[in-house]
């Protein structure tokens, strides 16, 4: 037992340290599962093949390779809301009025598409790419580290929170938006264009997915055509766990798993820290037992007498 | 101005509605009334295109609307108040009716038409910053009211507005109906509750399941009560 322990270091700098880094890896989770949570919302479709945006911007990357890493940014977030509007127009726009299982089904399938078309265009060996090497400096705070990178994806995430609040909250399209999300039957016969709002929502979440992927891309340097799944899982865990339909929801349910994650990683004893995933996925299960409506109800079609 | 030829509609293999042919003139008021699945509310779900009819027409202002966006609908000049309302509850009173202003072409007028809402319903100004649902149910049909209003519509659908309202709120829903009425509007109401229905417009439909048993004028109806009474169990007494 004194042996299991004595491998967990206790003390409050490598809390903190782990604090930055749980922050940090939240920010890139909330950014993914707000995304799907979005467009969850206004279509009720779990999109799948939103990890592979993931993997469409990190290809992006190694292609462009050299200019500095705004420009980089930039162009990763283009091309992943172009890839996203595509998806809606594509392979999304047919099936909209199915049934929610073929939506889902349908989202597999752009899925192993996209995944099969990468390793048929590049392998499906990892290539890498190097987006900028100041960005994995760090800062040394007392005994912290702070990458340039975990500030650059944490300040991200809070600029694209308030500029999606803002957006949602005072312009017409994003009025329209929040009114499809609670009830798209009547925000329609109230003349809303579901084209829209649709294809709006897809081009959002693909913004946020280009952000996610050039992190994650600048965090691994590693390329590769199933590099959209683990992402996605999470991003669909956190959703769930926040509160299906419910950005804030979303945006906690990532900001939770980062942490659960994180903590796990570094405080679990190390003979079981092979397990981490399997005790994050237990933790969230008992959450979901505790609350099956996740942590944020997201209120549509609610009426009072 | 609304005309219904010949319209059935199907929810798989049961018909719903079994051939209504109605029509609805400018200024005039339109009821519909009817026992519970008599085929009131999916008659206006096929108007609205919610619910594809399987045969048969709808005309608006000439035009056939069959098949028709619901989007487009609105810009057409057709409004729906509708069954339990569906005001959206996380969003303000204010964007409430913002959203009623989608589908006009005109928006410079929008402010004025807001002001003679608000005087019609002080009480949505008051509330105009809170998120709609919480407004009691009457108040929310207010509201549901004034946002169908708000896009300038020259056909008024009203779904079951009485439904799940105290008495003294259905009073005043009909208050605003007679003030609207009033003001020459177009209006066809499709109501459970037949005796003021029938009262209220100037004529009015009797349905029971899937077909009209019965039309007619305020008077004509009347007289035909005992009928009525008889052949629907008392829907209209």
């Amino acid at each position: 037992m004194t042996a299991l322990l004595l491998s967990i270091d206790l003390s409050k700098d490598f809390l903190l340290q782990n604090l930055v880094n749980a922050i940090s890896l939240g920010s890139l989770y909330a950014l993914i599962a707000l995304g799907m949570a979005l467009i969850f919302g206004i279509m009720r479709l779990v999109n799948f093949a939103h990890g592979d945006l993931l993997m469409v911007g990190g290809y992006a990357l190694v292609l462009l390779a050299g200019p500095p890493w705004p420009v980089l940014l930039l162009a990763t977030l283009a091309i992943c809301a172009l890839f996203a509007l595509g998806m809606e127009r594509i392979a999304f726009r047919p099936v909209r009025n199915a049934s929610a299982s073929t939506l889902l089904v349908t989202s597999f399938a752009v899925s192993y598409f996209l995944e099969n078309g990468a390793q048929l265009i590049f392998s499906p060996l990892p290539k890498t790419t190097n987006i900028s090497n100041t960005l994995i400096q760090s800062w040394q705070v007392g005994a912290i580290y702070i990458a340039k990178l975990n500030a650059l994806t944490v300040a991200l995430t809070l600029v694209l929170l308030a500029l999606l609040g803002l957006f949602l909250g005072r312009t017409t399209i994003g009025v329209q938006m929040r009114a499809a999300a609670e009830d798209f039957g009547m925000a329609r016969l109230l003349g809303v264009r579901a084209n829209t709002v649709i294809a709006m929502s897809f081009a959002i979440g693909g913004l946020l997915a280009g952000v996610a992927s050039f992190l994650l891309v600048a965090q691994t340097g590693a390329v590769f055509p199933t590099m959209g799944l683990a992402p996605v899982l999470v991003g669909f865990v956190a959703i769930v766990l926040g509160g299906m339909g419910s950005l804030q929801g979303a945006v906690v349910g990532g900001f939770l798993l980062g942490l659960i994650s994180v903590t796990l990683q570094a405080y679990l004893p190390l003979t079981l820290r092979s397990y981490r995933d399997a005790f994050t996925y237990g933790i969230v299960l008992l959450v979901i037992l505790l609350r099956p409506q996740g942590l944020i109800v997201a209120r549509r079609e609610r009426q009072r007498v | 101005m609304l005309r219904l030829e010949n319209l059935t509609v199907n929810y798989g293999p049961v018909a719903a509605v079994k051939g209504i042919t109605l029509n609805v003139e400018e200024g005039e008021v339109v009821g519909v009334v009817g026992p519970n699945g008599a085929g009131k509310s999916t008659t206006l779900h096929a108007i609205t295109g919610v619910v594809p009819p399987s045969g048969g027409e709808i005309v608006f202002e000439g035009a056939s609307i069959v098949g028709e966006l619901p989007e487009r609908l609105v810009r057409r000049g057709i409004a729906l108040v509708p069954e339990g309302r569906r005001i959206f509850g996380t969003l303000t009173v204010g964007e409430n009716l913002q959203l009623g202003t989608t589908g006009r072409a005109n928006k410079t007028t929008v402010d004025d038409d807001l002001e003679r809402i608000f005087r019609r319903f002080p009480i949505l100004k008051t509330y105009i910053k809170t998120p709609a649902g919480r407004l009691s149910g009457g108040e929310q049909q207010q509201l549901a009211i004034a946002r169908a209003l708000i896009s300038r519509p020259r056909l008024i659908l009203l779904d079951e507005p009485s439904l799940g309202l105290a008495p003294f709120m259905i009073d005043l829903v009909f208050e605003t109906l007679n003030e609207l009425k009033a003001e020459g509007r177009t209006i066809l109401l499709v109501e459970q509750a037949a005796s003021r229905t029938v009262a209220f417009a100037d004529r009015s439909y009797v349905l029971n399941t899937g077909r009209i048993v019965l039309s007619g004028s305020r008077d004509e109806l009347a007289g035909k009560a005992d009928f009525a009474k008889a052949y629907l169990g008392g829907v209209i007494a």
